[in-house]
């Protein structure tokens, strides 16, 4: 379609024309019969795989089909942290792939998605913390992925603000990602949904996919939705908290239950924390926005709910742990909360896998650390459904539970993710 | 916030007070069965968005263990009955189908 690009001289062009020429991000198509690929769930994942699909395997014949709106769910409600650090070697392999493209994605969008690589904290506040991390530190050493553990001195050279000689949570040190950071999790979205759409890859909003169709041979056929019926040769269930719906309309289930995760973010104040922090014990992590708000986020429910909206009470136990150790936010009044579904995982690691129904995929199983792997999570369930498998993801099945094959991230990572 | 109302102690107890225990009903697959059967007793997991049946803890109460049937979508609670039981009692499902209806959880209707 040759899309104006975006750039210095468009904003000064448009500054002089009041802004009368810029054109919509993406298109809104009417949806066609049939796709090669149809992609459920215009979430960063989804449009992320549609993406690599068109531009590592040339595959354009593809919808991303939307219950909502784009980048509405789990996208547009995260705390935006972008790390690597991570215990496993499957797991570092796609987080460091993720991270690394992100280093370059405003770029190759042509999308500013304001990729802020600030340097991630994860403070160590028990001595048992404090092992986990120099261990942690030393894998990373042999996946090549570049961390440190720190001493507290240099945590508080970093982070002026952080109390370490808290009485109940004293800071033993911390894992320093140096290359870790934040990004703007809507531009994310927005960049994938307006490359899809200059590649001629359909993003459909508003539409539901309300059944999933089978042929007689028993692949897949194509997907009943709210704007009727459309066909595909090759099915990919993006959604996140809404796996477990999804799964049970192709006929399977999964080791997934869905919780609402919560954040909240404080008025705005003047710049006083230039990394990202993350305080695991004490199920908070707090990063400062461009605008200055402290961006908070917190613990997960431990039930099962659909509510996207999260509980006081895990406000309050978030706060009053982070007060001890920032007390320059006791006196913040918080502006706003949310809460997000996600799709926890018995060993916290996603699924990226094929499914017993032929010819449909499914990545899901993010849990709550979904955003930081968008593109390398894209990357390679696109190579899987393009090729069948890819490197990436080959350690990410669903046979892996039946197996025995764990990728156990539930203690390097707790809960903050 | 959640309430449920304990029914060994008769308390409406908060969800603060209590800790929430997964799927209820679970049959439990031991070494003699089947790999999927014992892989769907460990892992695989109801996760509808509506009717659920899950166990709860009074932790912070009597201690006991009990039954609880929610929406997982409103947060409504349908129920709370006894843990001594392998399925949902029929009087509990008929009220759920009076405000759910056509209601489906596991083979359970």
């Amino acid at each position: 379609m040759g899309k104006k690009r975006y750039s210095v001289f468009a904003v000064a062009r448009e500054a002089v024309r009041h802004h009368t020429g810029w054109d919509r991000a993406w298109a809104s198509p009417e949806p066609r019969k049939k796709y090669d690929v149809i992609i459920i769930g215009a979430g960063g994942h989804g449009l992320a795989t549609a993406y690599y699909l068109g531009r590592n395997f040339g595959i354009t014949n593809v919808a991303v089909l939307e219950k909502g709106w784009l980048g509405g769910g789990n996208t547009g409600r995260n705390t935006t942290i972008i790390r690597s650090n991570y215990l496993q070697d499957p797991s570092a392999a796609i987080y460091e792939k993720s991270r690394s493209l992100y280093e370059t994605l405003s770029q190759e969008l042509n999308m500013n998605i304001m990729f802020s690589p600030r340097g991630v904290i994860m403070l160590a506040q028990t001595e048992h913390e404090r092992r986990g991390y120099q261990r942690t530190a030393h894998a990373n050493a042999l996946q090549g992925i570049t961390t440190e553990f720190i001493g507290p001195a240099r945590v508080k050279e970093l982070v002026p603000i952080i109390n370490i000689d808290g009485p109940r949570y004293p800071v033993l040190g911390g894992l320093w990602q140096a290359r870790g950071g934040t990004a703007r999790h809507d531009a994310v979205a927005w960049g994938y949904a307006r490359a899809c759409s200059e590649m001629g890859i359909h993003v459909i909003q508003k539409c539901e996919v309300t059944g999933i169709r089978r042929d007689d041979g028993g692949k897949v056929a194509g997907v009943d939705t709210s704007r009727g019926s459309i066909d595909c040769d090759k099915l990919g269930i993006v959604v996140a908290g809404h796996s477990g719906v999804l799964a049970q309309m192709a006929g399977f289930r999964l080791p997934i239950e869905s919780v609402a995760l919560q954040a909240l973010v404080s008025e705005p104040i003047k710049p006083c924390m230039d990394v990202v922090v993350m305080a695991n014990t004490v199920h908070g992590y707090m990063s400062q926005s461009d605008k200055g708000e402290m961006v908070i986020g917190g613990g997960a429910d431990g039930y099962n709910n659909y509510t996207q909206r999260g509980s006081f009470h895990h406000v309050e136990e978030t706060v009053r742990a982070l007060v001890e150790t920032f007390p320059i936010v006791s006196r913040l009044k918080m502006l706003r909360q949310w809460g997000g579904i996600v799709d926890m995982t018995g060993d916290r690691s996603p699924i990226i896998s094929k499914t017993p129904l032929a010819g449909c995929f499914i990545n899901c199983g993010w849990g709550t650390g979904g955003f930081k792997a968008i593109p390398g999570s894209g990357w390679g369930f696109a190579e899987m459904i393009a090729k069948g498998h890819s490197p990436l993801t080959d350690a990410f099945g669903l046979e892996r539970f039946r197996e025995g094959r764990f990728i156990d991230e539930s203690v390097a990572a707790g809960v903050a993710h | 916030m959640l309430i449920l109302e304990c029914p060994n102690c008769g308390v409406m107890a908060e969800e603060a007070e209590l800790v929430p225990g997964g799927e209820a009903h679970l049959k439990r697959f031991g070494p003699e069965s089947s790999d999927a059967d014992f892989e769907g007793y460990l892992f695989q997991r109801e996760n509808p968005r509506g009717v659920h049946f899950e166990r709860w803890r009074h932790a912070h109460g009597c201690g006991k263990w009990f039954h609880a049937a929610r929406c997982t979508q409103t947060l409504e609670v349908f129920a709370t009955y006894p843990a001594q039981t392998t399925a949902p009692p029929q009087d509990i499902r008929d009220a759920i189908s009076a405000k759910r209806p056509g209601w489906t959880w596991r083979e359970i209707r």
